[in-house]
């Protein structure tokens, strides 16, 4: 099941929509994992004729069914930061007109969005849909390093060592939710961690 | 609030540019600085026209920075209800008038990579105040002014003259049109539109930028809606409960100052959203004139922008 509906929360947390095709110049699609599936949800061949697949598999068996969609262009790539380059050079190419599709886990929708903004390109004009994992990629907001794909609260910060209560609080620039020191006044008195959504 | 806050000035120049345009300069009455304000901002003109007074905002146009003084540029309209006429035909050189603190309905967005210009007639103005802001820091921008006629160009030499790259000027006479979906096709990732001009060019060129696949956010338009007349009406103000008549050439929101009664607004001219006033009872037919509620609350008939819309009908009950 790749579908997740998240519970409702602060503002600050981002809503994800279902991927629809849009009248443009052009098509950038970047996914990851099961972000493959509302790809092929969305295709067309007349979309594709016009359309850039920039995908990056994390172990899943897509990039076939994604290849015989025949886009204009395709790319796979082991993580988002192998893709980055890729993706920066597709959006300094790119011209108004072009139509942006994020698609897959929450840390991949969020760092492509930044580079999309980044781009010049509102971020309410970029269609996201969250498909598979709903791991977060969180920030610690005492060392400010990123920890990703975090499935508990609370966890452990990868850079700092401190634990980390997960909260809703999103930032778009940094593409993370934020991090915040749980046990700060009584050290070590830390809960014991469970799944974000249980 | 009812409006910005008030500044007392002069007038200290009044020049006409053609047939239909003239230029007015203000300063301070008290000699001091006036406020720097953002390319796009309005001022709201008080006109005390006898026994009337109205209210009109026009776009600056001088430089931003510019603390010494204020201009505008006010196009003469015959079959309007008298405002541009009366800058015309009765301000003079000396007089001293009430304007407002700017208010920009009409901003640039930093965030852009590139600045669009599209201006039609005297909707010119505002970007005259944009360009001058970018030029600052050398923003990128460039222009596309329609004009009837060369006669009437309002300042297009000047930006010919200092804009000869960024400047593009089409005559209407000449059938010289602007070719939109060419001019949208291939604009740099980030490119911003700002349009001000008619109507039917602003509805044409957001149109025309949705079915490119532009993002509505990149799209940017003012324009100022002149009040309207149009026939007399009655409206009972429930909160103050007072009964008034709307005359032919006064707005609702006039009469309803008229009337002594503290209403808000801001741009007086359907944009900015200040003066919305609920409506409590109705029988009759709204003449919805403003671009602030969307198609919906223009057919439900469950508010009003007394600024530029008016009624036909019976009944109509405010919650004012």
């Amino acid at each position: 099941m790749s579908k997740f509906t998240f519970p409702t929360s602060i503002r600050s947390r981002p809503v994800y929509g279902t991927l629809e095709e849009r009248d443009g110049s052009a098509h950038l699609l970047i996914a990851d994992a099961h972000g493959a599936e509302a790809i092929l949800d969305v295709a067309t061949p007349l979309m594709m004729e016009k359309a850039h697949i920039i995908y990056i598999p994390k172990g899943e068996a897509f990039e076939d069914k994604l290849r015989a969609l025949n886009p204009a262009s395709f790319y796979a790539g082991p993580t988002y930061a192998a893709a980055e380059a890729r993706i920066h050079k597709a959006f300094v190419d790119a011209k108004m007109g072009l139509q942006v599709y994020l698609t897959g886990t929450e840390g991949l929708i969020g760092q492509a969005q930044y580079a999309a903004m980044e781009a010049g390109i509102p971020h309410t004009a970029i269609q996201t849909e969250h498909r598979g994992s709903t791991a977060r990629r969180m920030q610690c907001v005492h060392c400010k390093g990123i920890t990703e794909d975090v499935e508990t609260d609370p966890f452990v910060c990868s850079h700092c060592g401190l634990n980390l209560f997960v909260r809703d609080h999103y930032s778009r620039r940094r593409a993370a939710y934020q991090g915040v020191c749980i046990d700060a006044e009584d050290p070590g008195n830390v809960p014991q961690a469970k799944g974000i959504y249980e | 609030m009812s409006g910005a806050e008030k500044i007392a000035v002069q007038v200290t120049d009044i020049v006409p540019l053609n047939d239909l345009v003239t230029r007015f300069k203000f300063e301070r009455v008290d000699g001091g600085l006036l406020p720097t304000f953002s390319g796009g901002a309005h001022t709201v003109v008080e006109m005390r026209d006898g026994e009337v007074t109205r209210l009109n905002p026009y776009s600056l146009m001088s430089d931003p920075m510019d603390q010494l003084a204020y201009t505008i540029s006010v196009r003469r309209d015959d079959e309007g209800r008298g405002g541009s006429l009366f800058m015309h035909n009765n301000v003079k050189v000396g007089d001293e008038m009430t304007i407002s603190y700017p208010v920009n309905l009409f901003s640039l967005d930093l965030r852009a990579k590139k600045h669009l210009f599209l201006a039609g007639g005297i909707g010119i103005t505002p970007f005259l105040a944009q360009i001058k802001q970018l030029e600052r820091f050398n923003g990128n921008w460039e222009l596309h002014y329609a004009c009837r006629t060369e006669s009437l160009g309002s300042y297009v030499d000047e930006l010919t003259d200092r804009h000869p790259n960024e400047t593009h000027i089409y005559y209407d006479d000449q059938d010289d049109k602007i070719d939109l979906t060419k001019l949208l096709d291939g604009q740099p990732l980030g490119t911003h539109v700002y349009v001000c001009g008619p109507k039917g060019m602003i509805e044409w060129v957001r149109k025309t930028a949705a079915s490119e696949g532009w993002p509505r956010e990149a799209i940017h338009h003012e324009e100022f809606l002149a009040p309207q007349p149009g026939k007399p009406f009655e409206v009972k103000l429930a909160v103050s409960n007072k009964v008034i008549q709307v005359g032919e050439t006064e707005s609702l929101l006039e009469a309803i100052e008229r009337a002594g009664i503290h209403a808000p607004y801001l741009c007086r001219g359907g944009a900015c959203g200040q003066c919305e006033t609920r409506v409590i009872d109705y029988t009759g037919n709204f003449i919805h004139r403003d671009h602030w509620l969307d198609d919906d609350e223009h057919a439900n008939g469950e508010k009003i922008m007394p600024c530029v819309s008016r009624f036909e009908g019976k009944t109509l009950v405010l919650d004012r």
